[in-house]
């Protein structure tokens, strides 16, 4: 029911909006709460375990009953706190945890079930049997529990993350954050203000009273103008600041669009970090309901939250009200209701001294023993002082105190303090560093002294970051102490909810006692309080009250569970955004990266970068017949192939070559200038960690290369050795990956192709060779080395050159036979000779195990060396790397496993396994390389090749790994 | 006789202009990593005179005429624009022109744009003009540098450099999403 001429929205802006099918009015400045209830709708859900009838409670974040699923073009949310979401034109929400519909609930039979259904109900009975419960109970439980479904679809929304920083951050714009951004704001401090709301002002939005003669909205509005035409003030308002975190930085949740229809580019959220030099915590605070018997009817809200929807929204849900507090705060309420022409049928005060003069009957040291009303409240019935008293009421405005909103400062193992006075926790002063709590948040609950603590906590901050500055004149504003007696339950037949969201009730915080879980943070996982999306904040306190009753314990010695991060739900996509998909990393792109497209090349993702898979030809059905032509077309003439992967570091200095002599365990500094060797990398703890070539360029100037999936990780080693081994040796090296491509010329006519482009003939260029040649006048590099097995050359030039020059080599090779070739050959060809990849040296393999030990120098040290000597490391018991060659023309698979024919198959008589497998066109059958227990001295024998999966037994022989040209004729030809 | 084509990282790609910021692939010439050996600072700085320039503090960079030096990591920096000078064995070399794609972002949402990545104050008392960062830029390192109270320079890796244009698009577009709804 709306009132006239109450509330803060735009009664000029009319909107429609859809809940459960059925379309309603409201207006711009709604939330979907204050709409649905201006409707009359106060039916909004069903609660998690019981399925119980459920409306809205409060009017802010912290919401554990009015969820619901917003259903968007793309994106279908659930567990919307509707007093959040903001009513936009079509907005369409539905209800959740129901079926077949909110009125009529099938599980609602869960209600009657209550008895049984009790904290550890489902521990207790579905212990037995054993299998059951993954597939059946659980899935059970789930469905009827719950919360709101997802789509199943990706959410394919925009999403935003963002960086922030400020000299002052305040968390919270009701009267103390304000006056805090004010006062820091005039003073020239960078100052970011934010608020969840979407407006800012806090409870002066929703309570009475006067500030400097103004009222609320007209003082923050003022205010406003004022930080908003200081430059160094920046306002963040639908932004929830959700974490504390080292080094004063906070995590915070900005609600971007979620206000609008969705539109082009318009992120739905954004997930931000702010780094403040210092903050002021002024979040205000959360009242608490108070756990009487059937206190979870729709139509029992908090009474905060009641003058809210009156002050803001201009609604009262209700035509008959009544109040039940245990402070004096609840009476404005009452209050403000009978202004507005509404009827207040009773305030019921828990305190038996309490003033009884109001312009209603009020009920001194009252309870509420039971209520009465299926789908919403109908009546309350219980005892006062003169006797007992039964009241038809269709809205009850509760409130058992206030506690003030810390959650911030208990971000960083801090504890709260419990303060008698207020009977609630408060912050501990330095809990999180750089941060103060003040005002309501503190625990200061009137307007002054709101007001006051947010000026000092600013001035106190900014004395901290060297700048002094005078308190101004503080408005003036109410006063009033904050006076409350503690009511944490009320005990009657009917149960009492502490928790709404996970429907936990007085009845299991005590059981939980009883049961011997006595520790809060037992009752808490037993009972799960406090585990819903509310995490608690409704609850929290209450329960740990009821838990301190039942043990006989005081609130401070039983103590609260710990207080984490995010402070509100936050989506996981706005914490990823933007790395969905493709986004989840950057893409790499080769210099070649078109040309090998417009080949309709299908590429494949090697690391970041993007490599071409093979270059199908008309006619070519499979990638197996492109892939076979590819190997015969280097086998017999000439292929181009993309390297420009691999890593490349330079290294200069005059300790170049005593530090690749330290890095690798072969020697390089005795290797000549303009030659290249083979090298083999160990990690610290004697395996095997990369292989590569590198090239004396210069006296004092080498060219390593390095894999191209360990190039990010041998700098990163490179760099550790650098400068925990060798600091000040005369050393110095940068990567140049991406300063150079680089291009495999293998095959017989490889000669003749590079001659084709040289701009002079090549002349006397043995393997293993190196050096500059010219092409075009631009300078290149050349590597007479090969993974192929064919005479082979790579060839470097800068990388803006790179698209050029391939472009051209394919040309060339295609003329003679030629052309480019992808990956998959690439892995045959080097798979016929015998060459290591990463797939074996995969991190669990040592020199020894790939015939490499020799490499290993005796004559130096190197990093790994006496790691690798270590016992075990070495000998027959290692699996060695061999060659394996099934018998008949079968197909064999990487990953399979290797047995002696004849002895079962279990694990332990696994005796190897294969790491590539490739089909060979020059052999005519698959040829595998593969890691075999004393592998080198079983070549010959036969050995059972297994793959369950794929249900591969084949008989193999064991070979040497180098299946062509053992003596390297080719290369050297 | 072959001629190369030479050609830059987006070569092609035409400025981009969203909420009045203007995202473009600048071709810097050439760019030498200038890494200093040991005990090596005077050497440096004499082969460095002839060009204005002097070797830059961490963090910043300085330009003259055509040249500009940027501080890059420990005892390197970049010389960009022009050739190197001999440097001897005073400093390691390399060139490492087509190995990077500049990008530069010139406009009121550019230090908005950036804050979507970089996780850096940018704020112009914290990082004013003729600052340098090594940073990331989201999931790639960039070397940022700033130009003018609105403008950036970008150094990214080349075979990333489509990426890195992508996620400042993005940013901008978000910027002037959120702008129209403001």
């Amino acid at each position: 029911m709306r009132i006239e001429g109450k509330g803060q929205i735009d009664r000029n802006a009319p909107l429609t909006f859809k809940f459960d099918g059925r379309s309603y009015g409201g207006f711009k400045g709604d939330t979907l709460a204050s709409a649905l209830l201006a409707n009359g709708v106060k039916l909004v859900g069903r609660s998690f375990k019981y399925h119980r009838p459920r409306g809205v409670l409060t009017a802010g974040s912290e919401e554990p009953s009015a969820l619901v699923e917003i259903i968007g073009a793309a994106n279908q949310t659930p567990n919307v706190r509707a007093t959040v979401q903001e009513v936009f034109e079509g907005l369409t929400a539905r209800s959740q945890n129901r079926w077949p519909s909110l009125r009529f609930d099938a599980l609602a039979i869960n209600d009657l079930a209550a008895p049984f259904l009790s904290a550890g109900f489902y521990y207790k009975t579905f212990m037995w049997p054993r299998a059951f419960w993954e597939g059946l109970y659980e899935p059970l439980i789930r469905r009827a529990a719950g919360l709101g479904s997802l789509s199943g679809k990706h959410d394919e929304g925009n999403y935003e993350k963002a960086f922030a920083f400020c000299d002052l951050l305040v968390v919270g714009a009701g009267p103390a954050g304000l006056m805090a951004a004010l006062t820091a704001g005039r003073a020239g401090a960078d100052v970011i203000l934010a608020d969840e709301d979407h407006r800012i002002g806090g409870r002066l939005l929703s309570d009475d009273g006067k500030i400097d003669g103004l009222t609320g909205p007209e003082w923050v509005a003022q205010v406003v103008a004022e930080l908003k035409s200081l430059p160094n003030v920046r306002i963040m308002t639908r932004t929830t600041v959700t974490g504390a975190y080292d080094g004063g930085t906070f995590a915070a949740l900005e609600r971007v669009g979620l206000h609008k229809s969705g539109r082009a580019d318009l992120p739905r959220e954004c997930f931000w970090r702010i780094v403040a030099g210092r903050t002021v915590l002024a979040a205000g605070a959360i009242e608490r309901p108070i756990a009487f018997p059937m206190n979870d009817r729709p139509g029992i809200m908090m009474a905060g939250a009641v003058r809210s929807y009156l002050n803001r929204y201009g609604v009262v849900p209700g035509r008959k009200v009544t109040v039940f507090a245990n402070n004096d705060s609840a009476r404005a309420t009452a209050r403000a209701l009978m202004a507005a022409g509404v009827q207040v049928a009773a305030i019921i005060d828990s305190r038996p001294e309490a003033s009884a003069v109001e312009d209603c009957p009020v009920y001194l040291g009252g309870q509420i023993t039971d209520t009465k009303g299926r789908t919403g409240l109908a009546a309350i019935s219980g005892t006062h002082v003169g006797g007992a008293f039964q009241i038809e009421t269709d809205l009850l405005a509760m409130s058992g105190g206030w506690n003030p909103t810390l959650h911030l400062t208990c971000h960083m193992n801090g504890r709260p303090r419990w303060n008698p006075e207020i009977a609630a926790f408060v912050p501990s002063e330095g809990a999180v560093p750089g941060l103060r709590a003040a005002g309501a948040a503190n625990g200061a609950f009137s307007t002054h002294a709101c007001l006051a603590e947010g000026q000092r906590a600013a001035i106190d901050a900014l004395a901290e970051l060297g700048r002094v500055v005078a308190a101004d004149t503080l408005p003036a504003a109410e006063d009033a102490p904050y006076r409350m007696t503690p009511l944490w339950q009320v005990e009657g037949k009917g149960r009492a909810w502490l928790d709404f969201g996970n429907d936990v009730t007085t009845k299991d915080v005590k059981q939980s006692a009883q049961e011997g879980y006595k520790s809060v943070e037992h009752m808490k996982r037993y009972t799960t309080q406090g585990m819903a999306p509310d995490q608690g904040k409704n609850s929290n306190v209450g329960a740990l009250a009821v838990l301190a009753d039942a043990t006989g314990r005081g609130i401070p010695e039983t103590g609260t569970t710990t207080y984490r991060p995010p402070f509100v739900p936050t989506s996981v996509a706005a914490i990823g955004a933007g790395g969905r998909g493709a986004g989840f990393a950057p893409q790499r792109f080769l210099t070649s990266d078109q040309a090998s497209r417009d080949r309709l090349a299908p590429m494949v993702e090697a690391g970041l970068w993007y490599r071409p898979s093979y270059f199908p030809k008309p006619g070519e059905q499979t990638w197996r017949e492109s892939c076979d032509r590819e190997v015969m077309m280097v086998r017999e003439a000439v292929g181009v192939a993309d390297v420009s992967t691999l890593g490349k570091i330079d290294i200069q200095g005059r300790d170049a070559a005593r530090f690749l002599d330290f890095v690798y365990t072969n020697t390089f500094s005795t290797l000549p200038v303009g030659r290249v060797r083979y090298g083999l990398m160990l990690r610290e703890d004697g395996y095997v960690f990369d292989d590569g070539t590198t090239a004396r360029l210069g006296e004092n100037h080498y060219l390593m290369t390095t894999t191209t999936a360990a190039a990010g990780l041998v700098m990163r080693h490179l760099d550790f050795v650098h400068q925990a081994y060798c600091a000040d040796w005369d050393l110095r090296f940068i990567s140049v990956t991406e300063s150079w491509a680089q291009f495999a010329i293998a095959g017989p006519k490889a000669r003749d192709l590079l001659n084709s482009m040289l701009d002079a003939p090549l002349g006397d260029f043995p393997f293993m060779a190196c050096g500059p040649v010219q092409i075009g006048g631009v300078t290149a590099r050349l590597f007479r080395i090969s993974f192929s097995g064919e005479t082979g050359y790579e060839i470097a030039v800068p990388t803006r050159y790179g698209e050029a020059l391939f472009r051209d080599l394919l040309a060339r090779a295609e003329t003679m036979g030629g052309g480019p070739y992808g990956m998959e050959a690439l892995n045959v060809l080097r798979i016929e000779k015998g060459f290591i990849t990463h797939a074996e040296i995969h991190g669990r393999v040592t020199a020894f195990d790939i015939g490499m030990e020799k490499m290993v120098s005796a004559k130096k040290d190197c990093i790994g060396k006496a790691a690798a000597a270590r016992p075990g490391l070495m000998g027959a018991e290692r699996e060695q790397l061999v060659g394996l060659r099934p018998f008949g023309d079968e197909r064999i698979t990487s990953g399979a496993h290797l047995f002696v024919p004849g002895l079962d198959l279990t694990r332990e008589n696994s005796e190897g396994y294969i790491t590539s497998v490739g089909w060979s066109p020059l052999f005519g059958k698959d040829l595998a390389l593969g890691f075999l227990k004393d592998g080198r001295a079983r070549i010959g024998q036969s050995i059972r090749v297994i793959d369950r999966l794929r249900k591969i037994d084949v008989l193999c022989e064991v070979c040497d790994p180098v299946f062509l040209d053992k003596e390297g004729e080719k290369l050297r030809a | 006789m072959p001629e190369l084509i030479a050609k830059t990282a987006l070569a092609g790609v035409k400025p981009l202009t969203i909420a009045d910021t203007t995202l473009a692939e600048v071709d810097l010439g050439p760019i030498a990593s200038v890494a200093l050996f040991p005990g090596q600072e005077k050497a440096v700085a004499k082969a460095l005179k002839p060009l204005g320039l002097s070797f830059p503090a961490p963090n910043t960079f300085a330009d003259k005429g055509d040249a500009r030096i940027v501080w890059t990591s420990r005892n390197q920096a970049f010389l960009i624009g022009v050739a190197a000078p001999d440097f001897g064995a005073a400093a390691a070399v390399t060139d490492q022109s087509g190995g990077w794609a500049a990008l530069s972002l010139t406009g009121p949402a550019a230090v908005d744009a950036l804050a979507r990545y970089v996780p850096i104050d940018l704020r112009l008392a914290a990082f004013p003009v003729g600052s340098a960062a090594r940073a990331p830029l989201y999931h790639m390192s960039m070397v940022l540098m700033r130009t003018a109270p609105d403008a950036f320079l970008i150094l990214c890796f080349r075979s990333m450099a489509k990426t890195g244009w992508h996620e400042i698009e993005t940013a901008l577009r978000s910027l002037a999403a959120r702008a129209k709804i403001a």
